[in-house]
């Protein structure tokens, strides 16, 4: 079994000196038994033969009685479909919001971060594909119940829990109970996501979190089938049904050189998102660093970044960041009237707001998001 | 054994696939339970006949999955070091670094890359609903950590890509595929509807072949009982001519260069 300790956490915030605090969790669950961690399933159907089609994302899984569907942690036991990962956590942190990223949700402010282990893709890029590539009983894990994510949130002074570094879609029925938790603590809940989902699930995860960063991959089926071995389409019907719920989304776009980072494709991505989107939802064209299965391409040069930005901003997209390049001019927001700075940023730090009341304290024009 | 490695004693047989001073693994089939899981009366004879040739019982490694999975066929976990061991994946773990080739990125289980120096492969014969049929190749996504990733596109060509993973190539001696009880539809699990009383073995150092002749015993199977072919179904086992092709050469899946010896 390979080890996957929780790691201490680092917090850095505007007016905070960093500091190291060890989340006080509880011992492992090194136990055999997965059964704390089991619930049963939403959204599959039964099917002949003790067979059931999984009904989350759109794989829509076809399982045999003992088997599991693609992501590796939801297992048909004689019929009836299971999570194998509720209240199982692999890695807790707390984080800044601005590092999921979240630039236009509660700035400044600590997320409580957790993940399970699991995925409904495999991105040759992944960061995390020790965790997000693993099946549950693969990686050590602790045992903390949605009351315990909304405590400790509390306890760390975190405004919202993050569902991130894996992927939510796949610890679903967990990730809703902890976000109920979490909003009868008062706590908000914000999910870091592929966007890979079927859109009765989205529809009904809407009702419980408040924002929601929607990891596009690329503007490519190309790019889907053959780095992420998933769909784009399903991805982009996320984005608008995430817009028609009025939730609150920010799109990540991990720019890699070769594979995505065509003009053609910034040009069509920026169409679209501002066609079916509106240009006032933040998309942040993010650094590439070698990883996982991709550690023969280099890191993203900043010029590609910045003619991605160009591109987007000349389409009439209002809020367009560059992300893992600390200290560039465009990782702070700019009120697209005045062009004053009004959130001004330094890697993950917040160094000063100019908002009132969500507008900008020069002109007074409404900025976009939840502050 | 003997009319595959024509020698003339079971023994003889045995000491022309294994030597002395190896530990060998002999990885079985229980995902499907005690229905169609490979027979516990076939791992003991194979068990004997490597004592036999030299192998003493602490050299001796029965392995699947999980625990659970051997649990469930009826095998009972050991891990004593002076007798023959009975364990899943999930008692040494896997290894840290990815094995790679192609479109397979995984971690080998420790069991075959650190305790095995050579590997006795002992599959069931049945279909699979994705893949068209699970035998020789695909009973060693038992040995990665992430099998679930590669059944998109009917396993193709991952089945073909595992068996390119440096661990697996090198250890796999023979497989041998319990056809005691086969099964032609609704594989992978037990469908005892479906299965029928084959009461044969399949020995082949070619897993390929072994796979192309298994297919067709089911195929022949359905033809009987007026049910499609898997090919009609959409779930003919593409991989097999993968395998065969000239970028992995696992061996053949052409029927006019596979001797079928019948004993």
């Amino acid at each position: 079994m390979r080890s996957a300790a929780l790691p201490c956490l680092a917090f850095c915030a505007s007016g905070r000196t960093s500091e190291l605090r060890a989340i006080p969790l509880h011992a492992p669950a090194l136990t055999d038994s997965d059964a704390q961690f089991t619930v049963e399933a939403r959204y599959y159907e039964k099917l002949p033969y003790k067979k059931i089609k999984c009904k989350l994302c759109p794989r829509e899984c076809v399982i045999d009685d003992r088997e599991r569907g693609y992501c590796g942690v939801r297992e048909n036991r004689d019929s009836i479909y299971y999570s194998l990962v509720h209240s199982r956590v692999v890695t807790a942190h707390v984080d800044p919001i601005e590092k999921k990223p979240f630039f236009h949700f509660l700035p400044g402010t600590a997320a409580f971060s957790i993940a399970t282990a699991g995925c409904n893709v495999n991105c040759k890029m992944c960061q995390n594909w020790e965790i997000s590539q693993a099946r549950p009983e693969q990686v050590r894990s602790n045992y903390m119940p949605p009351r315990d994510v909304a405590a400790l949130a509390k306890r760390y002074e975190c405004r919202a829990i993050a569902y991130t570094y894996s992927e939510p879609v796949i610890f679903y029925e967990y990730l809703l109970d902890a976000a109920d938790a979490g909003r009868s603590a008062g706590v908000k809940s914000a999910v870091v996501t592929g966007g890979f989902i079927q859109q009765d699930p989205l529809k009904e995860m809407c009702r419980h979190v408040d924002a929601v960063k929607v990891d596009l991959k690329a503007y490519s089926q190309k790019f889907y089938k053959e780095v992420v071995n998933g769909d784009l389409k399903p991805v982009l019907d996320t984005l608008v049904t995430l817009k028609k719920q009025g939730m609150w989304t920010e799109i990540v776009y991990l720019v890699i050189p070769t594979l995505n980072d065509s003009e053609q494709e910034f040009k069509g991505l920026a169409r679209w998102v501002k066609s079916e989107i509106g240009p006032d939802v933040p998309l942040h064209f993010s650094r590439f660093h070698p990883q996982y299965l991709l550690k023969n391409l280099p890191p993203t040069p900043l010029e590609i970044l910045e003619r991605a930005k160009a591109v987007s901003d000349a389409e009439g997209l209002r809020y367009v960041y560059i992300g893992n390049v600390p200290g560039h001019s465009a990782e702070s927001t700019y009120c697209p009237k005045c062009r004053r700075m009004v959130v001004e940023r330094a890697g993950y730090t917040v160094k000063s707001v100019r908002l009132r009341q969500g507008k900008c304290q020069f002109c007074q024009e409404p900025i976009p998001g939840i502050w | 054994m003997q009319a595959l490695c024509e020698s003339d004693s079971p023994a003889e047989a045995w000491k022309r696939v294994v030597r002395p001073g190896e530990v060998v693994g002999l990885k079985i089939n229980c995902l499907a339970g005690k229905g169609i899981s490979t027979s516990i009366p076939l791992v003991e004879a194979v068990c004997e006949r490597l004592r036999q040739a030299g192998i003493p019982a602490k050299d001796i490694v029965i392995w699947d999955r999980l625990n659970a999975d051997l649990e469930s066929a009826g095998f009972r976990i050991s891990t004593r070091q002076d007798s023959i061991r009975t364990l899943g994946n999930d008692v040494f773990g896997y290894e840290d670094e990815l094995a790679l080739h192609g479109s397979v990125a995984s971690l080998v289980c420790k069991t075959l890359t650190r305790t095995c120096d050579a590997v006795i492969n002992l599959p069931v014969l049945k279909d699979h609903g994705i893949v068209g049929v699970t035998m020789a190749m695909k009973n060693l996504f038992g040995a990665i950590h992430n099998p679930n990733k590669y059944h998109t596109d009917a396993g193709n060509p991952y089945v073909a890509d595992v068996w390119m993973l440096d661990p697996i190539r090198r250890k796999l001696r023979l497989t041998l595929c319990d056809a005691t009880t086969a099964q032609y539809e609704g594989g992978p699990s037990f469908m005892p509807q479906w299965t029928w009383r084959c009461d044969g073995l399949l020995a082949s150092r070619d897993p390929v072949a072994l796979d192309y002749v298994g297919w067709q015993m089911i195929e022949s199977q359905r033809a009987e009982k007026g049910m499609r072919s898997l090919k009609d179904a959409g779930r003919a086992p593409a991989y097999i001519a993968t395998a065969a092709d000239a970028r992995h050469m696992l061996g053949t899946n052409d029927p006019r260069l596979i001797e079928r010896v019948e004993v």
